[in-house]
């Protein structure tokens, strides 16, 4: 029982980083109706401007300091935000009106041209770098239970994030607006709607998300190099159309989802080496019964 | 960019070919001896290459300030794999037909050793791998060597350290399904394991290679409640796992083979990778006087940097080969593939080496154990 319930922990500690992750997808999903790949390098360099802007950080606070940390988390995003924006205006505005297939090439490339960039010997380099420990960690031992104190950190996090974001969208004029270009950007523009500030906003909003969950992502998988956001990435790429691409909570209760099944796949040891087989064809067959994923609405598609 | 200099370009390209192609398999018959290698010097297992790779360029740079060989001097062609599976094949294949390099050297990792063992069999150019030991790199044919020792003999040597050393009765074993290394490694210490009787093995788990998160596994192997686990994989995993099983309350201790071996697993794991043990080729407060003249021309020409055991593998891959040279007084490949077969009690920096019928070096491990955030000499068990 006790191995039971440290499986469920750990499941949900995995999980609540899936989350964090597939928050950034589904939100710019949900108003430009397209997969931004670039998300997973962008987290990748919000963990590398943590990596870089943490010494000259912790010279003025003292090492390991709470308010130095949420400083360094501050500014990552901020450079991220910056990122994503240049991104989008770069690589996606000039393909706003070509067919959605052209955009979602196009992310790949950037994806590509990101990664390869950074393992360059000039950039970032290809090898693993040791990240510090932005604030202090500790285990907490009960009933035979472990807990590390960065997960709960993860899982607070992703519950802000989740409450501010939909606060945001739901509740916000410039959320009223990122609605109503989802619904319709021609008639969002003419009730006088700037369109491209809109977007801009949401990619930024995508991106420093990304930092953040970078920089958590981090901080358990301790190394952190050009290629490390590739696998997080698409894992929370699944967790979001598992969870209904599109819906915020949905790719939460999707990262939660993913992170159980495979750490109770994982914990089985005949079928160890099979955790991400499993999870994922236990993941095909709850598509089969919902394809529009858990919380998802079906769509009729305009013809 | 301007169009003048897109069109540069392509002319520069053309004339580098031009000039590649003038003095490529050519070069090898005048003036120096042109031997290749190929190594990890970015990517996940950097560290070992980067090692590896300054210990034959140090062999490289001795010998040539003594003379080099039948008149000639050495010159090392390098070539980067990026830790990165395909890669090997290519640029060996670039240093034996652009280049002719008459032997190869390389690399660290047992899974990209084999694949340019089969294109250095094919082409029939000796390769010697500095620090292999999965069994299959030499079996892929009679051109294959290797200086150090191999899973089979490692593996033993760890069963036997779990019983004798740490009075471990119950061990757990996990396994990186993803490197024949750790597979090859993780079968034998089962098999050695078992064989001396009294022990058990409680727990198997499997992970992948470059996950980040264990802890799911480790979960099961603390159920099975072990007294010491091993863990043979690469630094940067094995940092990982020393951690999150330490987060777990998992308090046996864990060890693993040399894919442990470097400065890296320090850095990442810090407190938590201290007091476990690993298995290697060598250390510097055990070695011979021809160690300590190693150590210190190393110190020298690296800043001060403490060589370990890739390096001083690097660098008895190139003497290996040196010697087997002068012994033969050619670089023709049939001969000197014969004369490093019959290598017999080579002084070499890693201990005496000699070259069994399967290619293999047979020589004795040592036991190292993670203290104060550096490597402490434990025992050497012979072969």
């Amino acid at each position: 029982m006790s191995q039971f319930l440290q499986q469920l922990i750990n499941g949900l500690a995995l999980g609540s980083i899936y989350a964090l992750i597939a928050l950034g997808y589904t939100m710019v999903y949900g108003v430009l109706r397209f997969i931004n790949f670039a998300h997973s390098d962008v987290l990748m360099l919000g963990a590398f401007a943590a990596y870089f802007l943490n010494p000259s950080i912790e010279r003025t606070f003292g090492p390991q300091s709470i308010p130095g940390a949420l400083l360094v988390v501050l500014l990552s995003a901020l450079i991220c935000a910056a990122l994503g924006i240049l991104i989008e205006i770069l690589a996606y505005r000039p393909l706003r009106n070509r067919p959605k297939l052209t955009v979602l090439i196009t992310a790949i490339g950037v994806s590509l041209f990101i990664e390869y960039t950074c393992q360059h010997r000039s950039v970032f380099r290809a090898e693993t770098r040791p990240f510090p420990n932005l604030f202090p960690s500790r285990d907490f031992q009960w009933l035979g239970l472990a807990v590390n104190s960065n997960d709960l950190v993860v899982l607070a996090a992703t519950a802000v994030l989740l409450t501010a974001l939909w606060f945001i969208v739901q509740r916000t004029k410039t959320g009223t607006a990122m609605r109503a270009v989802a619904f319709n950007p021609q008639a969002a523009a003419l009730m006088g709607i700037n369109i491209n500030r809109v977007i801009s906003f949401t990619f930024g909003l995508g991106s420093a998300l990304a930092a953040i969950a970078g920089i958590l992502y981090a901080l358990k998988a301790r190394g952190i190099e050009p290629l490390m956001g590739v696998t997080p990435g698409l894992r929370a790429f699944t967790a979001a159309v598992l969870g209904g691409i599109g819906n915020l909570p949905g790719a939460a209760l999707g990262g939660f989802v993913l992170g159980a099944l495979e750490t109770f796949a994982g914990g089985i040891p005949a079928i160890s080496n099979y955790r991400d087989g499993i999870a994922f064809a236990l993941l095909i067959l709850i598509l089969l019964f919902r394809p529009a994923g858990l919380l998802g609405k079906p769509q009729t598609e305009k013809v | 960019m301007n169009a003048t200099s897109t069109l540069r370009i392509p002319f520069f390209l053309l004339l580098a070919c031009a000039s590649l192609t003038g003095c490529g398999p050519g070069g090898s018959h005048s003036g120096e001896i042109l031997v290749g290698e190929f190594a990890s010097l970015t990517g996940k297992e950097a560290t070992f290459g980067v090692s590896s790779h300054e210990g034959t360029q140090l062999a490289i740079d001795e010998l040539n300030s003594a003379g080099g060989a039948l008149g000639r001097k050495f010159k090392l062609l390098t070539e980067d794999t990026r830790s990165t599976a395909g890669e090997s094949s290519t640029v060996v294949n670039k240093l034996i037909a652009r280049d002719g390099a008459i032997a190869i050297l390389g690399e660290v990792a047992s899974s990209r050793s084999l694949e340019a063992a089969a294109v250095c069999q094919q082409a029939k150019i000796p390769m010697i791998s500095p620090s292999s030991t999965n069994p299959q790199v030499t079996e892929t044919g009679d051109y294959i060597f290797r200086v150090c020792f191999i899973d089979p003999f490692q593996g033993t040597v760890m069963a036997n350290f779990a019983r004798n050393t740490l009075k471990a009765k119950r061990v757990a074993v996990f396994t990186d399904v993803k490197s024949d290394y750790s597979k090859g490694l993780a079968k034998y210490f089962k098999e050695g394991f078992l064989k001396s009787g009294g022990g058990e093995i409680v727990a198997e788990l499997d992970f992948n290679g470059g996950d980040k998160d264990f802890k799911a596994q480790l979960t099961s192997i603390k159920a099975a409640k072990p007294e010491a686990i091993f863990v043979p994989c690469y630094y940067t995993d094995a940092a990982l796992i020393c951690i999150q099983a330490r987060q777990l309350g998992l308090n046996a201790p864990l060890f693993g083979g040399d894919g442990w071996e470097s400065d890296q697993l320090v850095k990442i794991g810090a407190e938590a990778v201290e007091g476990n043990y690993f298995s290697t080729h060598y250390s510097p407060d055990a070695g011979s006087d021809k160690g300590k003249r190693f150590v210190e021309a190393y110190k020298k020409a690296f800043n001060g940097k403490v060589p370990d055991a890739m390096a001083a593998l690097g660098y008895d891959s190139a003497m290996l080969l040196a010697d087997a040279i002068r012994r033969c007084g050619s670089t023709d490949s049939q001969k000197l593939r014969d004369t490093l077969a019959a290598t017999k009690d080579l002084d070499a920096v890693t201990g005496r080496t000699t070259i069994d019928s399967h290619r293999d070096a047979t020589k004795s491990a040592v036991i190292l154990q993670v203290k104060g955030g550096s490597f402490k000499y434990i025992e050497t068990i012979n072969p």
